[in-house]
Formats: C-alpha cells, sequence, structure tokens
C-alpha cells in the first residue's frame, strides 16, 4: 500500500498508454489468426491461414520490394546529403542563418503539402521538369505514370523532404565538437578531407546510428504522398507496405488480412532496429 | 636554428586590437613564456605563431624565413592546446602518433617513436586508454606527447597546466622545463599564473593589453619592474604601490608625517615588495596592524600607513594584534620610484 501514491499518479499515462498502444498492438496480434468477421460470418480462428495467403499473395512480395527499394535509395543519399549541408553550414559562410533556414525548410511542410509541390514538377508537359527538358529537347515524359520512373521520383522527393530534418541532428553534433580538434590537426598537416575521415566522421557515428533508426522507420511510416501523387499506382509500382495495408483494411475492408500484414510490418521493424543497433553500437564511439 | 622573431605584428578582430604592434624574439632552445592576465591576446599571440589566426599587420619569422602567410602545417610547430584537444574516439597511442600518420611515417619508425615517446612522458602503461580513461595529468602528457613526437624545433602551449590541481601543477613544471632542455626545443608557454612564469621561463614577455608591457629574464622582471602593471603582476603578493605627497621635509607617503627622502614626493608612487618590507625598532615610518594572515611559513600583515596601506610578508608568526602601531623599513635598493601619471618607473638614483 506504501506505493499507492506512485500507482495514482502513474494511471493517466498508464490507462492512455494501455488503451491506444498495447491493447491494439495485441489485439491486431490476434486478429491476424482470425477470419474477417462479417454480419453473415462471424470471425472464426483460422490459425495461420491468413499468413499462408499472405506468403501467397504476389502484391504483397512486390510491395516489399518497392518499400525495400524506397529504403535503399532514401536511407544512405538522405543521410549523406545531410551530413555534407551540416558541415556546410557549420563554416563560417555568408548569410549562414539564411542557408541553414532554407535547407530546413522542407522538414516543416507536411507531407502532403511537399507532394502537391512536386506533383507541380513531375506533372507531363507543364511540370517544371519538362520544361527544363524541353529547353533541352527532351521529349515528354510522365514521370509518375511510368512503372520504371516512379519509384526514383518518390524516392528523390523524400529525400528532398527528409535530409534536412537530419542535417539538423548533424549541425547539433558539428557543434557540440571542440573547434580545437580541427585546429590540433591543421597543425599536424591534416588534410580536410582525412580530418573528416578520421575524426569527424567516427564522432558523428552516434547521431548517424539515430538518424538511421529514424530513417529506417519513416522509410516505412512516409506514404503521405502517395494519396497524392500515384494512390499507389500504375499497377502497384508504386505501392508501399503501410499504404497497401490502409488500402487493404479501408478500402478493402480485410481487417484480418490487414493485421497480418501489420504484424509482419511491425516485426521487420523491430528485427531492423535490433540488427542495427547491435551491429553498429559495436562500431560506435560514445562519450 | 629555430628561432621565432615577431615584427610589429598586430591583429586585430574588427575594431579590437587584440593584439597591437608585438615586437619579439624567442631564441633558439629558449623558454619563452608570454604572461599576462585574461584577455589580453595571450592566446591570440599564440595563435598567430601557430598560424591558425591571420596577422593584420606585421611579419612573423622563423629560422629567418618569413612565414606571416604560411599555412600551419608548414611552419613545422608543434601545439599543445589549453583544452588538449585530444581526439575522443582515439587511444592514446594513436593521439599521439595522428601527425605522424598524416604525414605517412612509415609503420616502423612510428612504433619506435611512440615507444620512446611514451617512455619520456611516462604513458607506457596507458597507450590503450581512450582520454576519458585518463586522469588530467594523463591527458596533458598525451598532449605533451602529441607535440613532441613530431620532432619539430618548436613547441607552443597554451596554458597546459590550468586545469590540474595544484600539486600536479607543479610536478608537471618541472617535467615540462626538463623535457625543454633535454630536447632543445623553443618553447613559447603562455600562461596567466606569474609563479609558472618566473619558474620556468628563460625570458618572459608580460603583455597587457595587446601590448608588451615588459620583456626580460625573470630576475629582471622581479628586480627592475618597468612599469606600474608589471611591479603588481609579479610576485604573490604583488608590489606595495603607494603613493607618496609633498610633506614638510620631502616625500611622505600620502596622510603619513615620516620623511622618505629629501623631494618632492608629488605625482610619484613608492614600490615595495611586501617580502622586502621589515618590522623595525626605530626610524622607518609609522604605521598601525589592520590584519594579520598566517600562512605557515609566513605572515601578511596589512598595515595602514597615512592614507595607504603596505602588505608586510614576514617569516614565521607574528604578534602585532590588529590597532599596534609598528614602524616599516627597508633597505635602500629595494624601493622603487614610478611616475604615477604614466606608470613608469622613474631612473634610479632618485632615492
Ligand atoms: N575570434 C575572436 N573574435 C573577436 N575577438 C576575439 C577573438 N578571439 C579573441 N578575441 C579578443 O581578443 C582579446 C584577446 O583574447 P585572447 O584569447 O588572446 O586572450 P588571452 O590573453 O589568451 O586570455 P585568457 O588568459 O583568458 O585565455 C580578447 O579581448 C578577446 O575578446
Ligand atoms: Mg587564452
Amino acid at each position: 500500500m506504501k506505493n499507492v501514491y506512485g500507482w495514482l499518479l502513474l494511471t493517466p499515462a498508464a490507462i492512455l498508454l494501455v488503451g491506444f498502444t498495447h491493447y491494439p498492438a495485441v489485439a491486431t496480434l490476434i486478429d491476424s489468426f482470425f477470419t474477417t468477421g462479417t454480419v453473415v460470418r462471424p470471425s472464426k480462428f483460422a490459425g495461420l491461414a491468413n499468413y499462408a495467403s499472405l506468403a501467397d499473395d504476389p502484391i504483397f512480395w512486390q510491395v516489399l520490394r518497392n518499400n525495400l527499394y524506397f529504403a535503399a535509395a532514401t536511407i544512405p543519399t538522405s543521410i549523406a546529403i545531410a551530413m555534407l549541408m551540416a558541415i556546410w553550414v557549420n563554416d563560417r559562410l555568408p548569410a549562414r542563418a539564411l542557408v541553414r533556414m532554407s535547407y530546413f525548410t522542407p522538414t516543416i511542410l507536411p507531407m502532403v503539402a511537399v507532394a502537391n509541390l512536386w506533383l507541380f514538377f513531375y506533372t507531363p508537359q507543364i511540370g517544371l521538369l519538362d520544361k527544363v527538358g524541353a529547353m533541352f529537347g527532351a521529349a515528354s515524359h510522365n514521370w509518375l505514370g511510368d512503372p520504371s520512373t516512379v519509384m526514383a521520383c518518390m524516392a528523390v522527393m523524400t529525400v528532398w523532404k527528409e535530409a534536412g530534418f537530419f542535417m539538423i541532428f548533424y549541425l547539433a553534433a558539428l557543434q557540440s565538437l571542440p573547434p580545437e580538434l580541427e585546429e590540433a590537426a591543421k597543425v599536424e598537416g591534416a588534410s580536410r578531407w582525412y580530418y573528416f575521415r578520421r575524426v569527424t566522421f567516427p564522432l558523428l557515428m552516434p547521431t548517424t546510428l539515430f538518424v538511421l533508426v529514424n530513417a529506417t522507420i519513416n522509410s516505412f511510416k512516409l506514404v503521405d504522398h502517395l494519396f497524392i501523387l500515384t494512390k499507389g499506382g500504375p499497377d502497384n509500382a508504386s505501392n508501399l507496405l503501410l499504404y497497401y495495408i490502409y488500402q487493404v483494411a479501408f478500402s478493402f475492408f480485410d481487417t484480418a488480412y490487414a493485421s497480418t500484414l501489420t504484424v509482419v510490418l511491425l516485426a521487420l521493424l523491430a528485427g531492423m532496429a535490433i540488427i542495427q543497433f547491435q551491429l553498429i553500437e559495436k562500431r560506435v564511439h560514445y562519450r | 636554428m629555430s628561432e621565432i622573431v615577431l615584427e610589429q605584428v598586430t591583429k586585430r578582430f574588427g575594431p579590437v586590437k587584440a593584439v597591437d604592434s608585438v615586437s619579439f624574439r624567442a631564441e633558439q632552445g629558449k623558454f619563452v613564456v608570454l604572461l599576462g592576465p585574461s584577455g589580453c591576446g595571450k592566446s591570440t599571440l599564440l595563435r598567430l605563431i601557430a598560424g591558425l589566426e591571420d596577422v593584420s599587420e606585421g611579419r612573423i619569422l622563423i629560422d629567418g624565413a618569413d612565414v606571416t602567410r604560411l599555412s600551419p602545417e608548414k611552419r613545422r610547430v608543434s601545439m599543445v592546446f589549453q583544452s588538449y584537444a585530444l581526439f575522443p574516439h582515439l587511444s592514446t597511442a594513436e593521439n599521439i602518433v595522428f601527425g605522424l600518420k598524416v604525414r605517412r611515417t612509415p609503420e616502423e619508425e612510428r612504433r619506435k617513436r611512440l615507444e620512446h615517446v611514451a617512455e619520456v612522458v611516462g604513458l607506457a602503461a596507458y597507450l590503450d586508454r581512450k582520454p576519458q580513461e585518463l586522469s588530467g595529468g594523463q591527458r596533458q602528457r598525451v598532449a605533451l606527447a602529441r607535440a613532441i613526437i613530431a620532432e619539430n624545433r618548436i613547441c607552443l602551449m597554451d596554458e597546459p597546466l590550468s586545469n590540474l590541481d595544484a600539486q600536479l601543477r607543479h610536478g608537471m613544471r618541472v617535467e615540462i622545463r626538463g623535457l625543454q632542455q633535454r630536447l632543445g626545443m623553443t618553447v613559447v608557454y603562455v600562461t596567466h599564473d606569474q609563479v609558472e612564469a618566473m619558474s620556468m621561463a628563460d625570458r618572459v614577455v608580460l603583455v597587457r593589453e595587446g601590448r608588451i608591457e615588459q620583456e626580460g629574464s625573470p630576475e629582471e622582471l622581479y628586480a627592475k619592474p618597468a612599469t606600474m602593471f608589471a611591479a603588481r603582476f609579479i610576485g604573490t603578493p604583488g608590489m606595495n604601490l603607494v603613493a607618496l605627497a609633498d610633506g614638510p621635509g620631502g616625500a611622505v607617503v600620502r596622510g603619513s608625517a615620516d620623511t622618505l627622502f629629501a623631494r618632492g614626493g608629488n605625482g610619484l608612487t613608492l614600490g615595495v615588495r611586501p617580502e622586502h618590507v621589515g618590522l623595525v625598532e626605530a626610524g622607518g615610518i609609522r604605521g598601525t596592524v589592520t590584519s594579520s594572515e598566517y600562512h605557515g611559513a609566513d605572515t601578511i600583515l596589512t598595515v595602514k600607513v597615512g592614507e595607504e596601506t603596505f602588505l608586510v610578508r614576514a617569516p614565521g608568526q607574528l604578534a602585532h594584534p590588529p590597532g599596534s602601531a609598528v614602524r616599516l623599513g627597508w633597505k635602500p635598493g629595494m624601493a622603487h620610484l614610478f611616475d604615477t601619471a604614466s606608470g613608469r618607473r622613474v631612473p634610479d638614483g632618485v632615492l
């Protein structure tokens, strides 16, 4: 009874957490083992049947491939660009605040606004991309309508949006490095590149790990643009896992299969986070 | 040869002159200390020599060659930073050989030099540790080792001992000085601690507000301060500086009646070091003890004479309760005279 006040204080937060996080997660896991209930046919236990049909679902495999491509294209690029931008705006340069702000601006835009903006770039004929291409005599191209270019277009846009956000973390990390380190290296004759390779990069590793985990989660979480740009098309060429879950749940109303997909997505993310932490932590220098 | 010469060097930060036409020479194999209060431009001077700041005006010569516009690595100097500037993710050994790796010194030679230097600074047992696993004194020695392994003839040090406790600081002073003499390095050493300056330096350059106030051997600075600033800065506590006034028979301490010498005292300041003032039975000047501070080996008495106060450092423990009357005296050669308005020393022989 001694801890009753402690428990009382915890209760509001605990109710919210259990109600909106833990219960839905467990319910999703349970639902994935049942069939979708309808008015005439109530839901009943189906064992691993949902998982079996998932393995046979060609769209699932395509969507998963798309998502892996999306992750592989956006994560390293946005991290590299973020690091470069941070190093660049960390230097003493004219109008530094302005440059920093303009790099950060894409971050504060909602993904939907970004998608609308880029729609203007990608639209055939009247879009910026085609207009510029036309000046050099290139033929018009339906960037978003072509299955071979649509994923690349999505990736470029996402990098544009994400890099500024990650830059802020790198900038903060860079500013916590004492400037004498660079001066000491300079006196020893180290070039800028050598200094980056031997000192800056290793010292940024904790930030890189943090950003990497975030970027990975984002690459599976960020689907808002699909609503505006392609709705996953053409022919699922730009469909991503989370958007597919949304379609299955709210367009096809197959909640059991959606639960199954969700469980797979969660397992995937958890697995990746564990691998990242274990692999990289060994090589990360924490101060 | 490894001689540093500064000719009329000026450094401006916007409107601020951090260094104002400074000229001095650090001869080969000498230990030169830049001494001065906080913010006087010592670090800036050192960074100018290292090439980490651009000179606004003037020239810097190393071994007779003009290096004013040369980048830091071409000047072949080593530097020990005030904060050590060790790379936190590298081990002691990696930190020490950082510069050798930059210059692509062969592995074999690197190992040999590392072994030798680690022996010299006493770090052989700590080569695998990261900086945060070392004590302050050990970190300082890593910084020192990184500076000497390059085998540059010139080493610049910016308050390397300021983060250490008193005992360690004393030990490191001896170590650095010994190392410098053994290796025959030319060292320019920055400090605001005059004890450090006096005990280590061959030459002291006293800096004040970006200008050189006085330059000379520690003995010269102690025995013949060129200005009131120098007089006050050197010594613990610094020199007593008391305003003089015209008395009936000559100069007197302001507000006192005892004649010091037969000459007008207006506009002059008398300086006597606390350790040179003694309590005398007869003669001297009369004063009243206001407080006494026991320091173990000696006692510091505060004595009011007229409107001025003298500090008196006397050996042992003295029984002079506040309020007791005393007489102060000093040997003729121990008093200094300064012009109050300019702060400059009045040529000897006036007294
Ligand atoms: N980068 C800079 N920009 C503007 N002013 C500066 C800069 N660096 C130094 N200063 C100014 O130049 C003067 C001298 O600074 P410096 O660092 O050389 O002092 P210091 O003698 O080393 O002091 P300390 O003993 O406190 O380290 C100071 O007034 C300081 O404010
Ligand atoms: Mg300084």
